[in-house]
């Protein structure tokens, strides 16, 4: 007989003891799903990274405000075009007792390449890891890469012996679930603030604070207790009732019944996610459509139609209740390569919109079906509603098509052969950076190159292709900036997209809790100060 | 009797490959599980090759006949989702689920039975219209919403009890238990209350028309004209004989306890097997879907096997029944 209630004290006590003179805060917070794995390589998912981001840590990393900055990197300088000089941080003890050295960074990149490993395209943009000496590591990269130190952020250091002792030194994929390489989804050997002291996949996760730790940080939190809750409703329910002292995400049509609440606030601000329809550009004719033996998306003049017709600012004041943040370009402000100066939504122009769709042939309009998630963005079915509602104004009868995410992503991925006439999608790249937006959306689909593979509606400029390939390599910000807004303006031009807004960030906080908002909705637990 | 139960046992394997057949028809409309599985950066060629090692391209009959061969040696393969057993994740979630389904039962059965039976014997009086009117709200109102209700009075307004969660489990063995803290208990309230509101109101329903239905018969006259007590009456021969309808749905509605504590889980965030089964749809996670289903089937053959066996524990006619044309249910 076991009891946990006995134990969690038992735990509770030592960590206290190891933390001498600082008082027990408990940290409680729920987000809408568990992390799937404790495994760091295991899933290129931005909350498993996140929760990850509480025991494990990672070269580089980015602070509250999105900035880039060191963490177990103290520095790092780009010596040729493809090779970056990191120096490691000295001291930094991993949660087994374990010490920090280049071997770890060796071993991680290596452990990155292997099977079962979901950050294989991330490990793959570096050729090799030399150990200059135990805290310098020489990163060579198959091309320059002015975005390697990005792409970090997202690479989480293992204890390459803690690794080989408990047979760990592939990562866990869902294939060979189970059968092997177990141990690290289940466990963590990380350097963070915190350990993970108990868990059971999704119902509950204790974390208790890492002594050992190398950083002098904000955060006064000793302990995190995590709890997965499904339903919005109870989500919302459970601040309010002040259980917990953070929740995300909360639906924004709940954010005055939380401030009119007592101790609890609505937290909302810019997400780097931008939302966007996208049409087929690519069949001979439209899969879901009035219109016969032809593509009426093929012609700009009626994708400019659609853009002037979507009023931004009415889905902004009714459907997102004023806080979201239209947008012009496919790249929210957060994001490296954004350009103010080509941030200009299409004007909103009915009549326009009526001439060019008459000059196009459409005078009459015609009907097609818009495929539409209705659990993954913010309000996302309300906004292709809304946009239906506008579209009708021109003549143009758009049936929604909304369906949950999964079955939705299933019938327009690439992988289904993009079975959609008009999609809406919302896209954050993973290394903040243009060059991940112009390759997954933007560029033509080049399914052997592995580029273009969220173009769903397959927009193709071959103008754009070669300034690409370009951006990803140029490490002159200025050259590199011209490249980008050349491609932007093509895009724009050619009306590829409907780039519709940036999402708000919507998150429910206990009053006094004070908490660092990433624009990538990831939540720091360093960042976090308890009252 | 043997015979009876060892046939029965054998029409659930029969249930069973039903159940698993028309579930693997219908996860083709699901979605694709790789979506769920990698992230955003992952290429096209990976996702491709991930389907097809995960055997989602083959035929239908194959993917089918492959999940009945292993089920049949006890392993029902891996979640996609938590990358572990799924009778591990099934039998690490099966305490909570039961546990509220019981407690849910009992509440049912231990207030509804009451309230039948007084409102059966006071058909006119103010309380039994009280009880009667709440009994159509608890038969009409949605589950999910009596829970929300529930959760804004007694979480959000009032905060005596905890809004989602299951408090602090004690482990006995590989059973996880909330019932031996007060954290715990007071967890298990709301859930539990609301699982059981619809069965009580239905078991309430039952045993009043059946009151009144007995109350009229002659053996209950007769007995009022030997003088017995009102109590002994009511309780020792009418509500007896009201027994056999209620036991047969009490122990169906067990089943659907146990499958519809779905939505209570969900909305409570309670860590049965109902919520993993929620999760698994919207993940996409087939083994698990696939097991559960097969699972719920049978929990519904059994039942129904000891409600027919409890009929002959209550009614003597069937004994006899039985006795003569050899077993037959």
């Amino acid at each position: 007989m076991q009891f946990r209630k006995i134990l969690l004290a038992a735990v509770a006590t030592t960590a206290l003891a190891f933390v001498p003179g600082a008082d027990a805060k408990t940290f409680r917070y729920a987000f809408q799903g568990d992390a799937q794995s404790l495994d760091p390589h295991g899933l290129n998912e931005t909350f498993t990274l996140g929760f990850l981001s509480t025991v494990y840590e990672t070269l580089t990393a980015y602070d509250g405000d999105m900035n880039l900055v060191p963490q177990l990197a103290t520095s790092w300088e780009v010596t040729s075009p493809t090779v970056w000089r990191f120096n490691l941080r000295k001291g930094v003890k991993f949660h087994d007792g374990g010490d920090l050295t280049a071997d770890d960074v060796i071993f991680t990149w290596k452990r990155t390449l292997t099977e079962g490993s979901d950050q294989k395209v991330r490990g793959g943009l570096i050729s090799d890891v030399r150990k200059v000496d135990e805290h310098t590591v020489d990163i060579e990269t198959a091309t320059p890469t002015p975005t390697l130190a990005r792409e970090l952020t997202n690479i989480y250091i293992m204890d390459k012996e803690w690794a080989e002792k408990n047979d760990a030194v592939e990562a866990a994929s869902p294939k060979t679930a189970g059968r092997e390489n177990a141990y690290a989804s289940q466990n963590e050997n990380g350097t963070g603030p915190f350990t993970v002291a108990e868990r059971e996949p999704d119902v509950k996760t204790i974390f208790k604070r890492f002594d050992k730790h190398w950083g002098n940080l904000k955060t006064n939190v000793t302990e995190v207790i995590f709890t997965p809750i499904s339903q919005d409703a109870t989500r919302v329910a459970a601040l309010i009732s002040g259980e917990l002292d953070l929740v995300y995400p909360v639906p924004v049509q709940d954010w005055d019944r939380i401030n009119s609440a007592p101790g609890a606030k609505a937290l909302a601000g810019p997400e780097a996610r931008t939302i966007f329809l996208g049409m087929d550009q690519w069949r001979d004719e439209l899969l879901y459509s009035s219109v016969k033996g032809k593509n009426p998306f093929k012609d700009a003049r009626v994708r400019a139609a659609f853009a002037h017709a979507i009023d931004l600012d009415a889905i902004k004041a009714k459907v997102m209740r004023g806080a979201s943040t239209p947008s012009g370009l496919m790249l929210a402000p957060q994001i490296a390569g954004y350009s103010k100066d080509l941030n200009n939504p299409y004007a909103y122009d009915p009549d326009k919109s009526k001439k060019l769709l008459a000059e196009a042939g459409y005078g009459d309009g015609f009907s097609l079906t818009l495929d539409c998630p209705n659990n993954r963005y913010v309000n996302d079915e309300k906004i292709c509603q809304a946009a239906a509602g506008m579209l009708a104004k021109v003549g143009i009868k758009v049936d929604v098509f909304a369906q949950p995410k999964s079955k939705y992503f299933a019938k327009v991925s690439t992988q289904n052969d993009n079975d959609t006439s008009m999609y809406l999608l919302g896209w954050t790249p993973g290394s903040m950076d243009v060059s991940n937006v112009l390759d997954n959306l933007i560029v033509c689909m080049d399914k052997e190159a592995n580029k273009g593979q969220f173009n769903y509606g397959r927009y193709c400029n071959e103008k754009i292709t070669p300034i690409a390939n370009q951006v990803r390599e140029e490490t002159d910000p200025a050259k590199r900036q011209a490249l980008v807004d050349s491609a932007f303006k093509i895009l724009q031009d050619d009306v590829g997209y409907l780039p519709l807004h940036q999402q708000p960030l919507s998150w429910g906080v206990r009053d006094g809790v004070t908490v660092a908002q990433r624009a990538d909705n990831v939540l720091d637990i360093r960042s976090v100060v308890l009252p | 009797m043997i015979a009876f139960i060892i046939r029965r046992l054998l029409q659930s394997v029969a249930v069973m490959l039903v159940v698993g057949l028309i579930a693997f028809s219908l996860f083709r409309y699901v979605g694709n599980p790789v979506d769920n599985l990698v992230g955003q950066d992952t290429t096209l060629e990976e996702r491709i090759a991930l389907k097809e090692g995960l055997g989602l391209n083959d035929p239908f009959f194959v993917q089918f006949g492959r999940f009945v061969v292993n089920a049949t040696q006890g392993d029902f393969g891996f979640s996609y989702r938590h990358r572990r057993p799924v009778e591990y994740l099934i039998a690490e979630r099966m305490p909570a689920t039961l546990e509220l389904s019981a407690v849910a039962a009992l509440m049912a059965l231990l207030i509804g039975i009451p309230m039948g039976v007084y409102t059966g014997l006071r058909r006119d009086g103010v309380l039994s219209k009280v009880f009667m009117a709440l009994s159509l709200i608890g038969v009409s109102l949605p589950t999910f919403l009596i829970g929300i209700l529930l959760i804004l009075l007694f979480g959000v307004v009032l905060r005596w009890l905890p809004t989602f969660g299951r408090g602090e489990v004690v482990d006995i063995g590989w059973w996880s238990t909330g019932l031996l803290t007060t954290s715990g208990i007071k967890a298990l309230l709301m859930p539990a209350f609301t699982l059981a509101l619809f069965q009580m109101t239905l078991i309430m329903r039952l045993v009043r028309s059946e009151m009144l239905e007995v109350l009229r018969t002659d053996y209950i006259k007769f007995a009022r004209a030997r003088g017995l007590s009102n109590r002994a009456i009511n309780f020792g021969h009418a509500l007896k004989n009201t027994l056999v309808p209620v036991i047969t749905i009490t122990g169906l509605q067990l089943g659907s306890i146990i499958a519809f504590a779905i939505i209570t889980e969900s909305v409570f965030q309670w860590p049965g097997m109902g919520l993993l089964f929620i999760q698994a749809i919207s993940e996409v996670d087939i083994p698990v879907m696939a097991a559960y289903l097969c699972m719920i089937a049978f929990f519904f053959v059994v039942i129904n096997l000891i409600v027919d066996l409890l009929y002959y524990a209550v009614d003597p006619r069937l004994r006899v029944d039985v006795g003569s044309r050899g077993g037959l249910g």
